[in-house]
């Protein structure tokens, strides 16, 4: 069985690994998925000088991620003595973590219920929103 | 040790340039800025500007003309076959997804669109039609569909020999291109084109790219405010400018980036109402654009008046041919130098085929420019020089009173697009004359802070001084470029049609295929 599961590196990213940790847990082999989206669009605008260093910037932009979220909740696993491994994407947060989800074959999603709040949340929906209505497998949200 | 001499010493020539209008009282500021100006710039742009023997025709706009038609002819109308597969490399279709975060297709054609949709689609424009009437916009759209095959020349160059430094950044632009490709062709003078580009390159900066801008900017105030001197409104300029460029306030810049395309769409949008309301005189706007594109319609230099303006204000605003866009567009990770080049080639599109037909046909249906009953033709004014309007408006003000003939309020929105379109072409302008002041003097704090100053300094002036020797200069610079520019992609150009050659039947044979999303 595979499993993906989502951090947005919000502390409520815990509970969900500690869910996911239970649900491997009741099975005989797991391998887990990290996932961690940094939000981009190919669609905005920007000045030709963060063009030229956009490259560098992304670099630097996954570095961090792995360093402070991602390699974190891969020990955490690890520790408990579960397979976990880590990717790092730019993207739509609800979009990319379902299209690997697709590509990796997993049989689940799991993520932590939203944290961010606010006016942008009511208008749009957050990415647990979106990503709970448009997911090609089944999500479970971590409350 | 060498390039700080040199730096010293172009740097006291632009002193020299500059200096005297400083040193002046601050009375008549403003003339006398003008009269150093006009002083020291003249010889440059009878130059560029001179026509051919025995004609009126300025050989620079041949040549661009003639350049951009043997793009087209030597590619095989690239801009028509490979049209769609632009559009679906702008979409995203061929972009791998492993790459996500870097710079897309969509964002290099932006960023390269909001430094060209500016100025020259709103005072350009109204200065090619008040000058050589209607007959100017269809020389205009030919001038921006061939120039397509131009774009996508240089900017498939641009990416191909562009600079990948250690930590990640990009150098490019045809400065690279000249040196390395000539270099790896066998061929000498690279280096000499090379550095004759910077050189006119960051002419082009401080002209087009930035006295223009803040001189029209001023204008567009003074008509809402009432007239006070230009150097205000180019200190207020050079200082927002200053504080995104050296100051590194990039919120500035992020919030311009995001109102300059809604300008740009409010724009279009302001201007399909305007047709839409007027949609009986379509018919009639493009009969006056064909048939002034042949005869004239009575305007200084007839048909050939008609056509020069239209081809000049086309180079000047989609910039084809210049290589300014191959210095935007190398920050691309692409590991096909050529897709950069089928999405430029959207750009003339876009700006010139779309943008400027927009304000040109909103100008001609306005009904601004004064017709003489009896026989048809335009009226001219007093010096015989450009078409007479209603209120004696030329550049951004005709274009301003066109709009505000339908809707009464849009030249305040206007204004503000206008100070926008300025301020994003200016923060893009000081970026390429940067890039080519760095490839001269080398990188370094230093010397990319001392041309951010002079480029500030540049601002003030520019406002201060009157139109016509301004728009002078920075059409000479600009078209200086294109001199080089053009020399190299003649030689550099069978580089391009091998690439176009493997992409196409790679992309035939399926090996370059969508991605699924």
């Amino acid at each position: 069985m595979k499993l993906v599961i989502g951090l947005d590196g919000a502390s409520t990213g815990d509970k969900a690994l500690d869910f996911a940790k239970s649900l491997a847990a009741q099975t005989k082999s797991c391998e887990l998925i990290v996932v961690y989206v940094i939000e981009w669009s190919p669609f905005s605008f920007q000045t030709a000088e963060e063009n030229a260093q956009r490259h560098k910037r992304r670099e630097e932009e996954i570095e961090i991620a792995m360093e402070r979220v991602v390699n974190p909740a891969v020990k955490s696993l690890s520790d408990a003595g579960l397979t976990a491994r880590a990717i790092v994407r730019h993207g739509d947060v609800a979009d990319t973590i379902d299209s690997i989800a697709v590509k990796e074959g997993a049989s689940q999603i799991v993520v932590a219920r939203s944290s961010a709040g606010g006016l942008t949340t009511r208008l749009f929906g957050s990415s647990t929103a979106n990503l709970v209505m448009n997911a090609s497998v089944p999500v479970t949200v971590v409350a | 040790m060498q390039n700080i001499q040199r730096l010293f010493l172009t740097l006291g020539a632009f002193i020299a340039m500059s200096g005297q209008a400083v040193a002046q009282e601050a009375t008549s500021l403003d003339a006398q800025v003008n009269a150093a100006f006009a002083n020291a710039t003249g010889w440059f742009v009878s130059l560029i500007f001179a026509p051919i023997p025995g004609t009126s025709f300025p050989w620079i706009v041949m040549w661009l003309v003639v350049g951009a038609s043997v793009f087209s002819i030597y590619f095989a109308f690239v801009q028509f076959r490979f049209f769609g597969h632009a559009i679906g490399l702008v979409k995203g279709d061929y972009s791998d997804p492993d790459d996500a975060g870097e710079v897309s297709h969509f964002q290099a054609l932006a960023t390269a669109l909001s430094g060209t949709v500016g100025l020259g689609n709103i005072a350009g424009v109204a200065v090619a039609v008040g000058i050589g009437g209607p007959g100017a916009t269809f020389w205009m759209i030919l001038a921006g569909l061939l120039g397509m095959a131009s774009k996508f020349t240089e900017c498939t160059l641009g990416v191909k020999y562009r600079n990948e430094y250690p930590d990640g950044s990009v150098s490019g632009g045809p400065m690279y291109y000249m040196s390395k490709g000539f270099d790896e062709l066998g061929l000498p003078g690279g280096k000499i084109l090379a550095v004759l580009f910077s050189i006119f390159c960051i002419l082009g900066a401080l002209g087009g790219g930035n006295m223009f801008q803040a001189n029209q900017a001023h204008a567009q105030i003074t008509q809402i405010t009432g007239d006070f001197p230009g150097w205000i409104t180019g200190l207020i300029f050079a200082a927002v400018v200053f504080a995104v460029i050296v100051g590194g306030i990039k919120s500035i810049a992020k919030v311009t980036e995001k109102i300059v395309p809604l300008m740009g769409i409010l724009y279009v949008g302001a201007a399909l109402i305007v047709l839409i309301v007027n949609y009986d005189k379509i018919g009639w706007a493009f009969g006056q654009i064909f048939e002034g594109a042949f005869t004239g319609l009575g305007v200084a230099g007839g048909m050939v008046g008609a056509l020069i303006q239209g081809f000049k204000r086309a180079a000047f605003s989609n910039e084809a041919g210049v290589g300014s866009a191959a210095i935007a567009h190398s920050a691309v990770k692409t590991k096909e130098p050529i897709t950069e080049g089928f999405v430029s080639l959207l750009e003339p599109l876009i700006d010139t085929v779309v943008i400027c037909t927009m304000t040109a046909l909103v100008i001609v249906i306005s009904g601004q420019l004064l017709i003489d009953e009896a026989s048809g033709n335009y009226i001219l004014n007093e010096g015989a020089t450009a078409i007479a309007t209603i209120d004696g408006n030329s550049g951004v003000a005709l274009t301003s009173a066109a709009f505000g003939s339908a809707i009464s309020w849009f030249p305040f929105v206007l204004a503000i697009a206008v100070i926008l379109f300025a301020f994003s072409t200016m923060i893009s302008w000081s970026y390429y004359g940067l890039k080519a002041w760095t490839y001269l003097f080398g990188e370094g704090k230093m010397t990319e802070l001392i041309f951010k100053i002079i480029f500030c300094i540049f601002i003030v002036i520019g406002a201060a001084a009157s139109l016509g020797p301004v728009i002078d200069f920075s059409d000479a610079a600009i078209f200086a470029m294109a001199v080089v520019n053009i020399t190299a992609l003649y030689f550099l150009m069978k580089v391009v049609k091998k690439e176009l050659a493997s992409y196409s039947s790679r992309l035939k044979s399926g090996e370059i295929k969508k991605y699924q999303h």
